[in-house]
């Protein structure tokens, strides 16, 4: 844990850094504005478009050293703890849920929602909580076929299909 | 007595049979939609306009058709609060502040209590609203008028002040997760400037800005859920919930004790919500927050207190009421709902303006009538459908996790129809995990996220009206007193919070 | 959470059942017809003039049955539309996505060419109609005429504020032709909706705007807001006592000059030649319907319906026109 804080700590004031630095970009059309242009005081006009997110992202960068010096200090509960950030069941849960959740994600790109819907919840339900199959199947393909009455049909949200498409257009057909 | 006259001549309308079935209808639709996450009451009223169409050429005139779609609002106000509480998950951003009281509650095994408190706090909060709104609709107009941007920042200020409070013990820990809200608010475009600003890596995603629900689904979808797995080591961490009818009733008893925060939400929700450009979310933070710093035991929020859920639940139900005022009399739209009504209002050949009260007396009352009647059908439905909510609590967690998974991923793509966005939630989601982890405080970020689109814009706006003059904030007759108020809140807790650690450490 | 889902859906369809009578009725006479629901881009977001009109075309599509699959409108408004042209130049489906645009059709390609967008590679659907502008002051003013206006706000130089809908948008663009004309040197601040800025106008936190009429109708109703004059070719039948820009000599001269926002739907590039023929068809009898003309008389919009090549000549022309405004304010090089 202590480890973890001022790595999280250190990786936090780079993204700081990385959103002043961002915030002072000139506008691409425009190669005459030097960068930083915008985050200061504009006379007579007020703050610049930088000027909110660059300060509150140098304070941020305050915050990220702050909260290096109480690790220094010891002075929070996570620079204290000599537990283990992640023990071994955290990272395989991690790596399951966490896991399977852009396994799904990327289902989803490749042959769409309700699909990715039904292997998700296979995966899941079935071999990470161990139901009978009778459960799995029967909760995963009711979810599929609710959430296409409900989604598709009944609210008009069309949920992307991707390879899955052809298998859909009869559907239509039949509830549009 | 004329004002009374016409509103029962409204309530009368209200409930001829094809009004009440129309506003029964919608307030179920709008229970269930606001229950999904990530599906709020915008949704159902984008949804069902056309289909307004249909009601229109049936019965002539705009009042069905708005009466329909008021419903739904109404009925998806009560709703936000379902899933807030049951999945943790903030349904819209006006239910964001539920889940600080409303989530712990549940874990403890008494969702019963806080769904109760919320249904009732909502009909406390919707009920006081219509009273205002019916009383003084055409003075409160002019009081939104008189607003102007400083006065909007300064408001936003005061939203700010209230939550200070909200975060953990740890201070830099707290400031950066305001922070970094405050500046993910700014990303996508700039209004002032008219550029893209902070699109990283180029991705066209970026440009429409990061969404409230991206960050709101991700943070209390997956992050919380995936901490809850971690902690509960596959065990359920979810206490057994009283379903009888036995216990909702005593629930309904309880509420008593929940007077305090109501009464708080009602009112302050109701004047934030008349502002155009407020609307419900800074009036629940608001109300959260008012209520924590007058309570004799502030200890208590964020661990379940009843009040805690009481005084936002009554403060959006109130708000929303009120934002439906400067949609209807000054044309301005406070929320994404109340603009796709405008657009309806509008489309029905109707011209919302001060006018309108005076034009339009036959759309106008038997509208108002119809909050009544709403909210009353509303109250009784979402009582009655509660056990059928608990009864989702119950489900073995193996299935209840990767439930919320699917409906957070589904959700946020129903938003907003984006799969960038669906992407971005999870990588949010994850991030949030590890940083719930290290004792980050994650609310904070997800408020400033409301917040930030507004008071940056606005405190631009101000300061190129006053040619870049900071007075205009503290010289004008309504922003002056305001700011100091949000100045001396702002800075108060942080001094004392900032002197109580160094006697500690001392 | 199963049975709520079919709770849900039961409500929700029990709702629609009436609405989905539509069933398979038949726009007819071409050989193509959408197979799935139509993307329906609306390059604006909630509640704006663009959201309206966008919706109201839907409902009328409908109510009308005018198609056999539901059009399914989306609002992105990010980057001043370049979210929606990116989405649309992009779409996977081009013969089932249009978009329903507004001015910074043109302006945003312009103003951000690292979007690699070319106008005029959208497949032109239909013109709908032309928004209009007028000036617009509080009654409380006391001004009554265009040239009362300019002998004011000439007086007031920077303090004299005009409010309007995003930076180097429509409206700024005739507010930096009101000031390079006339020798103003009016301050601009920019809102995000047109409604936000006839409110500051109404309640006097701002001196005019130029919104369209369909933000300002509320207030001009009840008496708050005057129109002092249009930027119109010809007076509006709706305000027939205001004069257009064209007719007015003030300042010391006379200047001919209009400006309109087009509210145009168009198909994603790449749309087959039957596709765009069908939209083009289905546009024709949204604009014909009793509805539209009703709105489009009542909102005081101009512009005939306009389609195929026709229109793609008249993009190019306000391309032309676009790109020389930008360079004269200093919005683009």
């Amino acid at each position: 844990m202590r480890r973890a804080e001022i790595i999280t700590a250190f990786i936090l004031g780079i993204l700081s850094i990385y959103l002043m630095w961002k915030s002072g970009e000139a506008p691409d059309w425009n190669p005459d504005v030097a960068r930083f242009d915008n985050i200061g005081l504009i006379d007579g006009e007020g703050p610049g478009s930088g000027f909110w997110p660059f300060w509150l992202s140098a304070i941020m960068l305050i915050c990220s050293i702050w909260i290096g010096v109480n690790w220094y200090r010891r002075a929070s509960p996570p620079s204290q703890s000599e537990e283990e950030f992640l023990d071994g069941y955290g990272r395989r849960m991690l790596f399951v849920v966490g896991g399977g959740l852009f396994g799904f994600l990327i289902l989803i790109e490749v042959v769409g929602f309700y699909v990715a819907i039904l292997a998700f919840m296979i995966y899941y339900v079935r071999f990470l909580g161990r139901h009978s199959w009778w459960a799995t199947l029967s909760i995963s393909i009711g979810l599929v076929v609710a959430s296409f009455f409900f989604f598709d049909i009944a609210m008009r949200i069309v949920l992307p299909k991707g390879l899955s498409e052809p298998l859909f257009i009869p559907l239509y057909d039949i509830f549009l | 007595m004329d004002i009374l006259a016409s509103l029962f001549n409204g309530i009368l309308v209200a409930l001829e049979p094809i009004n009440l079935g129309l506003a029964i209808v919608g307030v179920i639709v709008g229970l269930f939609v606001g229950a999904m996450p990530g599906l709020g009451s915008v949704n159902g009223v984008a949804i069902l306009l056309p289909f307004t169409f249909v009601i229109q050429g049936f019965t002539g005139g705009a009042t069905s058709p708005m009466i329909f779609l008021a419903a739904i609002y109404y009925g998806a106000m009560y709703g936000g609060a379902i899933s807030s509480i049951t999945l943790g998950i903030p349904g819209a951003s006006t239910a964001v502040a539920t889940t600080f009281d409303g989530r712990p509650l549940a874990l403890a095994g008494k969702a019963h209590l806080a769904l109760v408190a919320a249904a009732l706090a909502s009909f406390a909060g919707g009920t006081v609203s219509n009273v205002m709104f019916t009383a003084f609709a055409p003075l409160l107009a002019t009081v939104a008028l008189s607003f102007g941007d400083p006065e909007v920042f300064a408001l936003m200020l005061l939203a700010f002040a209230t939550f200070v409070g909200l975060g953990g013990d740890d201070i830099p820990k707290t400031i950066f997760s305001i922070c970094i809200g405050l500046v993910l608010a700014t990303v996508g475009f700039d209004v002032v400037s008219g550029e893209p600003r902070l699109i990283f890596f180029d991705i066209t995603g970026f440009s429409h800005g990061i969404r409230f629900l991206v960050l709101a689904i991700g943070v209390y979808g997956i992050g919380e859920m995936l901490w809850t797995i971690n902690t509960s080591r596959y065990g359920s961490s979810m206490s057994n919930v009283d379903v009888s009818a036995r216990a909702i009733i005593d629930a309904i008893k309880d509420f008593r004790h929940a007077w305090r925060g109501t009464v708080i939400g009602s009112l302050l929700g109701f004047f934030v919500g008349i502002l155009p450009a407020a609307g419900a979310t800074p009036g629940s933070l608001m109300a959260y927050g008012v209520a924590k710093l007058t309570s004799r035991n502030p200890g208590e929020y964020g661990k379940g207190s009843i009040d805690g859920v009481a005084a936002p639940e009554a403060a959006n139900n109130s708000a929303s009421t009120g934002a439906m005022l400067p949609m209807m009399t000054l044309g301005i739209p406070g929320s994404p709902t109340t603009a796709v009504l405008l657009a309806g209002m509008v489309i029905w050949g109707l011209q919302p303006g001060p006018l309108l009260f005076t034009n339009q007396p036959d759309f106008v009352w038997p509208l108002i009538g119809s909050f009544y009647i709403s909210n009353v059908i509303a109250v009784l439905i979402n009582l009655a459908f509660i056990p059928v909510f608990l009864w989702m609590l119950r489900m073995p967690f193996t299935i209840l996790a990767p439930l919320i998974f699917v409906l957070s991923l589904v959700g946020t793509f129903a938003a907003y129809q984006d799969m960038f966005d669906v992407w971005l939630m999870v990588i949010v989601g994850i991030a949030a995990f590890f940083l719930r982890l290290l004792d980050y405080p994650v609310a904070p970020a997800v408020l400033a996220i409301v917040l930030g689109p507004i008071a940056e814009p606005k405190l631009r706006q101000s300061l190129l009206f006053s040619d870049g003059d900071f007075m205009i904030f503290l010289n004008r007759p309504i922003a002056g007193p305001i700011t100091v108020i949000a100045l001396i809140l702002i800075f108060l807790p942080l001094i004392k919070l900032i002197r109580d650690k160094m006697r500690q450490s001392a | 959470m199963k049975s709520i889902k079919k709770l849900v859906f039961g409500a929700v369809s029990m709702v629609l059942a009436a609405t989905s009578v539509s069933g398979i009725a038949v726009a007819g006479g071409h050989g193509w017809e959408p197979t799935k629901p139509i993307d329906f881009i609306i390059m604006a977001g909630k509640g704006g003039g663009a959201d309206k009109m966008a919706r109201l075309m839907q409902a009328i599509v409908e109510k009308e049955n005018l198609s056999n699959r539901p059009l399914v409108p989306t609002n992105k408004s990010g980057g001043s539309g370049a979210e929606a042209l990116i989405a649309a130049s992009k779409a996977s489906d081009p013969d089932h996505t249009i978009m329903v645009t507004l001015n910074s059709f043109y302006t945003t390609p312009l103003r951000q060419p690292g979007l690699k967008i070319d106008s005029l590679s959208f497949a032109p659907v239909a013109r709908m109609a032309e928004d209009t502008f007028l000036l617009w002051v509080h009654k409380d003013s006391g001004l009554k005429t265009f040239a009362e206006f300019l002998a004011k706000a000439k007086a007031d130089g920077n303090k004299w504020v005009m409010g309007g809908t995003g930076k180097n948008s429509e409206d700024n663009i005739i507010t930096d032709f009101l000031n390079e004309n006339y020798g103003l040197s009016m301050k601009y601040i920019p809102y995000k909706g047109g409604g936000a800025v006839a409110k500051q106008v109404a309640g006097k936190q701002l001196n005019s705007s130029v919104n369209n009429p369909s933000e300002a109708l509320g207030f001009y109703e009840s008496g708050d807001m005057v129109p002092l004059v249009a930027f119109t070719k010809s007076r509006l039948p709706m305000f027939p006592n205001v004069p257009t820009l064209s007719e007015v000599f003030a300042g010391g001269k006379q200047i001919s000059w209009s400006y309109f926002m087009q509210r145009s739907v168009v198909g994603a590039p790449g749309m087959s030649e039957k596709a765009q023929a069908y939209y083009t068809d289905l546009f024709a009898k949204v604009y014909a319907s009793k509805d539209w003309q009703t709105y489009k008389s009542k909102k005081s919009l101009m512009g005939d319906l306009m389609s195929g090549d026709e229109l793609k000549a008249y993009w190019a022309d306000q391309i032309a026109n676009h790109t020389k405004i930008l360079k004269a304010s200093g919005a683009i090089k």
